[in-house]
């Protein structure tokens, strides 16, 4: 299948490793990606920021950039549901093509949970709020990291609660997003995990931030990463 | 004009929010509490087959009615007239109080009491009653607790949930005695006791009280029927005892037929207090001779909700039961307790009601609907499914949009530098380069730490990943030429 790539602003200026890593996995899996070089951004942070006006011009960016695309996909839960669920109230003109973040993906479009991953870790999975309440992703992502070999999976307490991170909430509201990452990285650490994982990075560059900054050795990496990982790689 | 809608003088979300974020008795009384009721209501919704058709309906219902109201509100009031009640029309807190004011005043009286309501905390009723030299006993518990305590409500069921026991037995031992029957010398912090010694200083008002005023939970415009849901029977010794009954009640709190009760009293027991059925579910149309109260009131509040509902996104708002599901599973609520949302409606309801019914140029309103990561839970919770993240991010909108003048503000001109950048692939691309050698200048061990200015706050608690030495597009680009733009 011919799929095209959301990279997404975020990921292609922080966490470029993540796109490859999508990349990797679906030619692996004998797919052809292609990545419009007009993408942009798909302005969810100006969106729920309160800054429409701002927001709008990239949503017909996105819709002309994808234009024609059967499937897209994206290493992001929430930027998946911002298309999905808010571009047509954004510019009730435009008309994106279906977008599925990864887990939906590999899972509903692919129809496959066993990704000939390798990955000897103890690993926590912790569900982004809009991978979960949004998308409705389910247990999709954990199907695909239980098919993982080597990997030693924990459950995360309290999963299904917000991390706290939220955007510009992180910074307008900075007080209330550490007292909820605080209590995010107690039920990582209780894991006795050496690595976090989620499928957003802005949720995981938010909890892991803070777990770098406490010293406690638990890193972070995006599910894609772990898919993509094979025996043999370092 | 005493309104409580919004409390003078507290701060906007995050200045609140800090203060309260620092009270461990409060962080603790919270967890507690929440954590218990969540439990309770999963279990209690889950147990039902047709709990989703059931939201279905209560949501259908709530916007059927929302959108036909002024109709159903001429009905009710004919209705409730043929039954021997008395209607009365408030546009604002101001002229509910008067209304309320001078009809207890018509009675002679100096006393009333009250059942638990939402709408007359809104409107500031005790204050305005006070100034009139009428005193008004609420005689819900948690009421009780807040009224002997001279505190504000945190929580729109339990609004003393933010007090321990400990805590509400010397609210009991230090102001009983002023307020009525004082409370026993060895009193415990045991429930019982602090129950009984509630009973006990309660039953004295109720057996007093020729007056008394309620909220309503719904009102049936085919049959004129008013009804009051609670738990513990106070609010049924206040409908029932005194002479005069006066219920002020929000418009939207209208349904259109008796029978629509069969929907919305299976939901709101199960979300609000996570139980199969309420104790007390007191109903009452007009008056009738020889029981009850021989003189019934009805008055029908607006203060601000017809505004509301000319806005076509913000207006589901209006559908809420306040059954409090919202809060309680809210992961900002659960930290922060219901008083940093300034208002007698705090929570997610609160951050969507409170900005509505105030309007958005009001700045400690303004912050509400920012007082949210956009998690989703609320909605996920609400038994009348309200869209509650949708109306935050249109609220955050119209606040954005208020605020812009001639002079844009820092954030403004931030935002608008962002999206220029986020807009185009080429400026990205440069913005990319520029960020990556920033951000190796600023770095040490791969790693960003404390940061002046904006992302102060951010990076205060946090470390930061350096952008990358490559973005993506520009890998891509290098390893697999231009493909298709
Ligand atoms: S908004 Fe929904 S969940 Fe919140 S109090 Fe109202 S009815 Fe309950």
């Amino acid at each position: 299948m011919r799929i095209a790539l959301f990279i997404t602003c975020f990921n292609d200026t922080m966490f470029p490793d993540t796109g490859k890593a999508v990349v990797r996995l679906l030619e692996r899996l004998g797919h052809t990606v292609d990545f419009p070089a007009g993408q942009a951004c798909c302005g969810q942070m100006h969106f729920n920021t309160g800054y429409r006006r701002e927001a709008k011009p990239m949503v017909g960016r996105f819709a002309e950039a994808f234009a024609g695309y059967e499937a897209v996909v994206t290493p992001s839960g929430s930027c998946a549901g911002m298309v999905r669920d808010y571009h047509k109230v954004l510019d009730p003109e435009v008309d994106p093509p279906p977008v599925y973040e990864l887990s939906e993906l590999l899972v509903d479009v692919l129809g496959v949970t066993d990704v000939g991953a390798y990955f000897p870790h103890r690993v926590t999975y912790h569900p982004t709020c809009h991978s979960l309440r949004m998308l409705r992703v389910g247990d999709k992502p954990l199907k695909l990291l239980r098919a993982v070999r080597g990997i030693d999976l924990v459950e995360l307490p309290a999963a299904e609660s917000c991390c706290g991170f939220g955007g510009t909430f992180a910074l307008k509201n900075a007080d209330t997003s550490d007292a909820m990452l605080a209590d995010k990285m107690r039920h990582v650490q209780s894991t006795g995990a050496e690595v976090l994982t989620a499928g957003d990075n802005s949720c995981l560059m938010h909890i892991g931030g803070g777990l770098s900054r406490l010293r406690t050795g638990v890193g972070t990496r995006h599910l894609a990463e772990i898919l993509a990982a094979q025996e043999g790689d370092a | 004009m005493p309104d409580n809608v919004t409390w003078l003088g507290t701060p906007a979300f995050p200045e609140a929010a800090r203060t309260a974020l620092g009270n461990n008795q409060l962080r603790t009384n919270l967890r507690k509490a929440t954590g218990t009721i969540r439990d309770k209501r999963l279990a209690v919704t889950g147990e039902l087959a047709d709990w989703e058709q059931l939201r279905d309906a209560g949501a259908a219902l709530k916007l059927r009615t929302l959108r036909h109201l002024d109709s159903h509100l001429v009905r009710l009031e004919e209705a409730v007239t043929k039954a021997g009640g008395t209607v009365h029309w408030a546009a604002d807190a101001a002229e509910a109080n008067r209304i309320v004011t001078e009809l207890v005043r018509a009675t002679g009286q100096t006393e009333v009491v009250k059942v638990k309501s939402m709408a007359t905390a809104e409107i500031g009723l005790n204050e305005a009653l006070a100034e009139s030299g009428i005193s008004a006993y609420e005689t819900d518990l948690a009421e009780l607790i807040v009224q002997l305590g001279d505190d504000r409500p945190s929580h729109i069921l339990v609004p003393a949930i933010h007090r321990n026991r400990a805590e509400i037995r010397e609210i009991f031992r230090g102001a009983m005695g002023e307020w009525g029957r004082a409370a026993p010398d060895d009193l415990t912090d045991e429930p019982r006791d602090l129950a009984e010694a509630a009973r006990l200083h309660l039953r004295e008002k109720f057996l007093r009280a020729k007056v008394a005023v309620s909220g309503a939970n719904f009102a049936a415009a085919d049959t004129g029927t008013v009804g009051v849901v609670e738990s513990e029977g106070n609010g049924r010794m206040c409908l029932t005892l005194p002479e005069t009954l006066i219920t002020v009640m929000g418009i939207e709190k209208v349904l259109p037929s008796f029978a629509d009760l069969e929907v919305f009293l299976q939901l709101l027991p199960r979300s609000s207090t996570g139980e199969r059925m309420n104790p007390y579910t007191s109903m009452w149309t007009g008056t009738t001779e020889g029981d009850g109260p021989s003189d019934f009131h009805l008055v029908l509040l607006d203060n601000g909700r017809t505004a509301t509902l000319g806005d076509e996104v913000g207006r589901q708002a209006l559908g809420c039961i306040r059954c409090s599901a919202c809060l309680n599973v809210c992961p900002v609520y659960e930290r922060t307790g219901g008083h940093a949302y300034g208002s007698v409606y705090p929570g997610p309801i609160g951050a969507v009601l409170t900005p509505q019914l105030v309007g958005v140029a009001d700045k400690q309103a303004a912050s509400l609907p920012f007082a949210s990561t956009l998690c989703g839970a609320c909605y996920d919770a609400c038994p009348v499914k309200i869209n509650i993240p949708e109306v935050l991010v249109h609220l955050r909108a119209r606040a954005v949009d208020e605020k812009r003048g001639p002079v844009p503000s820092p954030e403004t001109l931030v935002m608008k530098a962002a999206a220029m950048t986020l807009s185009s692939p080429r400026r990205l691309g440069w913005a990319q380069r520029f960020g990556a050698i920033g951000g190796r200048l600023v770095s040490r061990g791969g790693r960003i730490g404390r940061l002046p200015g904006p992302l102060k706050r951010w990076s205060d608690t946090r470390d930061t990943p350096v952008p990358a030495r490559e973005s993506f597009r520009a890998w891509w680009q290098r390893t697999r030429g231009e493909g298709r733009s």
